[in-house]
């Protein structure tokens, strides 16, 4: 075996030996050596990850049995075109996160580089596991980097915050664990390829068991995914936490979309026989009262960075429009806009932390203040984002709202979709247009001082703005790939089929 | 003794959602702690209760199920680990924000001023 065929497991433990070993003391007391070794360690990540995604396309999925266990009676780890899309994406975000909080941010306190790396660790864990009770796991190690990175550098807000989005967040962790012994207590296993083929099978009385197990799992990824009712710790959570951090936790809701869609649209899906589908009627209508509530949130948000944080909602919205679509055209649509919508909302924070710098005492309210140093390259940024965020054209918004609605067939679905996301988009214009207004023109006096942003903030900002456009240039290529994905996904994998790719 | 571990599980369920619903962060992680034990019984029970049976194979004619004891480990392990994270928050915030309210501040209460 060479070591190109352990290739699916090398996007978590990559992360992990470097986490561990900015623990140790050589690297541990050099905050450069640290920043070079964590850079480093995720350009290889970027690597490893489009490496991967093109073993993946050229030999179909890859089934990595850990410790040579079959499954299901050991863990598995499944790459298809699905979750080594979202590792991907989720490496090319570590590495712009990194290289923006080297400019000075990781200095406001310890371990930084070393937490990252461990919560890069969970979120490609989550993406690239085949088993329930290992997709906990992950979570876990995701959850508590991002409670320590949260409230990395200190201060009354970011405590606040905490508090409750770790107290939320461990309330979660049991009913996650609660409704995976209800499922192991009637399927008798936790291999996601496994459960798929038990499900149809279950008797009469198990079947409301299982229900209630799945239905708990919908409520746990909700959370996670802050879909209505459970959004409401995400705005101060992600407003108040440093820059880098909130970029990096946009694709954390992203986490909680993904297994919603792996589980409740693939296991619990449209092959589950008598439980096919139970998510979608409560999915359907929660997407569009997120949409919704999130839509009028942002028009009420005071500053960029709660803004950002609704815009972030109303993506969620849109996308669990997408899962409870379930067609084959929906599921490619979402996955085009789910990449979209990360980087976009990615980028928008880390410009917020930059106009947050430059403003001062202002910060990033939308109230008058002195003008920005480099307002004028700041505004350009301000501007393509806006566009992306919007879904004007040209850049990739506009695509992936296209393909979505193109995705509605049905008159009494698009009754109530179109009119949601395009009025959505409509209130995100004007909010964005208040704000780029107040930021940049409603100031008070010339900017005095010769304060400057680190070229390695630009650098890790333009990295993923040069993503948006190209989605659209290469728009064919990306659609391809996501109807392929999308097709895979919904063709659900058997056991069978699991332990034949894996041999 | 399935209704009684039943019960059991039931009743420390139901007092850690209690004090779960109380607004300050001691009794939250009180509550905490409790539905992490009733969680760790009910994943136990999971693979069904057996008395006088080891979860190894070939050593005697019934044997329980390994996993849901391997589950169990696991999540008390980090279910540890998260409560000890949450008691240093919960001081952290008592000490930042001066009161051990989850929002940081008492809400305010009408009826207090009518009682003193």
């Amino acid at each position: 075996m060479s070591l190109f065929d352990h290739l699916a497991i090398f996007p978590v433990l990559i992360p992990f030996i470097v986490a561990v070993a900015l623990l140790f003391p050589g690297l541990n007391n050099s905050l450069n050596k640290q920043r070079v070794v964590s850079i480093t360690a995720n350009v290889l990540m970027v690597v490893v990850a489009f490496s991967l995604l093109f073993k993946v396309q050229g030999e179909g999925i890859q089934v990595y049995a850990l410790g040579d266990w079959s499954a299901p009676f050991g863990i598995v780890l499944v790459a298809d075109l699905f979750s080594v899309l979202m590792v991907c994406l989720s490496a090319i975000l570590g590495l712009a996160v990194t290289l923006y909080a080297s400019a000075g941010e990781d200095k406001t306190g310890a371990f930084f580089h070393s937490l990252i790396m461990f919560q890069l660790m969970g979120i490609n864990g989550a993406f690239l596991t085949g088993d329930a009770f290992n997709l906990f796991v992950f979570f876990e190690v995701l959850l508590i980097a991002s409670y320590s990175l949260m409230i990395h550098g200190g201060g009354k807000q970011k405590t606040q915050a905490n508090i409750h989005y770790v107290f939320l967040n461990l309330i979660g962790s049991s009913l996650f664990l609660f409704a995976l012994g209800t499922l192991y207590g009637t399927l008798g296993t936790l291999n996601f390829a496994d459960m798929a083929d038990k499900i149809p099978l279950l008797s009469d009385n198990e079947l409301l068991i299982a229900k209630s197990g799945a239905l708990l799992l919908l409520a746990v990824f909700g959370l996670k995914a802050a879909m209505l009712p459970l959004h409401f710790w995400l705005p101060k959570a992600y407003s108040s936490t440093s820059t880098s951090v909130a970029a990096l936790f946009a694709i954390m809701t992203k986490v909680g979309i993904y297994s919603i869609w792996r589980v409740h649209g693939v296991i619990f899906g449209d092959q589950a026989g008598e439980l096919a589908n139970i998510a979608l009627p409560w999915l359907w209508p929660i997407a569009l009262l997120t949409i919704a509530v999130a839509s009028i949130a942002v028009l009420a948000s005071k500053s960029l960075k709660v803004l950002c944080s609704n815009l972030v909602i109303v993506s969620v919205g849109t996308l669990l429009v997408t899962i409870s679509l379930n067609t084959v055209q929906a599921t490619s649509a979402g996955i085009y806009y789910l990449i979209h919508s990360t980087v976009a909302c990615a980028a928008m924070f880390l410009l917020a932390g930059l106009i947050q710098q430059q403003r001062g005492q202002a910060e990033d309210r939308f109230v008058a203040a002195r003008a920005m140093s480099q307002a004028g390259i700041l505004g350009f940024i301000f501007a393509l984002l806006a566009i992306a965020l919007i879904g004007m054209p040209p850049l990739s918004g506009f695509v992936g709202k296209a393909l979505i609605l193109q995705s509605v067939t049905k008159a009494s679905q698009a009754m109530w979709v179109f009119p949601l996301v395009l009025v959505g988009g409509l209130i995100a214009m004007i909010a964005l247009a208040r704000a780029g207004t107040s930021l940049f023109w409603q100031t008070t006096g010339e900017n005095t001082s010769a304060l400057k942003s680190h070229p390695m903030q630009y650098i890790a900002i333009g990295l993923l703005v040069g993503i948006l456009p190209l989605m659209v240039i290469f728009g064919g290529t990306v659609n391809d790939y996501t109807q392929l994905a999308a097709e895979q996904l919904k063709a659900g994998l058997s056991l069978q089929q699991l332990n034949e790719v894996a041999k | 003794m399935e209704l009684v571990y039943a019960i059991c599980v039931g009743f420390m369920s139901a007092c850690g959602i209690f004090l779960m619903l109380r607004g300050h962060t001691f009794t939250l992680v009180i509550g905490l702690t409790l539905l992490s034990y009733a969680v760790n019984l009910f994943l136990f029970a999971s693979g069904g209760l057996t008395i006088g049976a080891p979860a190894v194979l070939n050593s005697s004619e019934n044997y329980a199920d390994p996993l849901p004891q391997a589950l169990v480990l696991t999540a008390i392990v980090i279910g540890f680990a998260m409560t000890a994270f949450a008691v240093i928050l919960a001081m952290r915030g008592r000490a930042d924000l001066g009161s051990d309210h989850v929002d940081g501040i008492e809400p305010f209460d009408p009826l207090a001023e009518e009682k003193s």
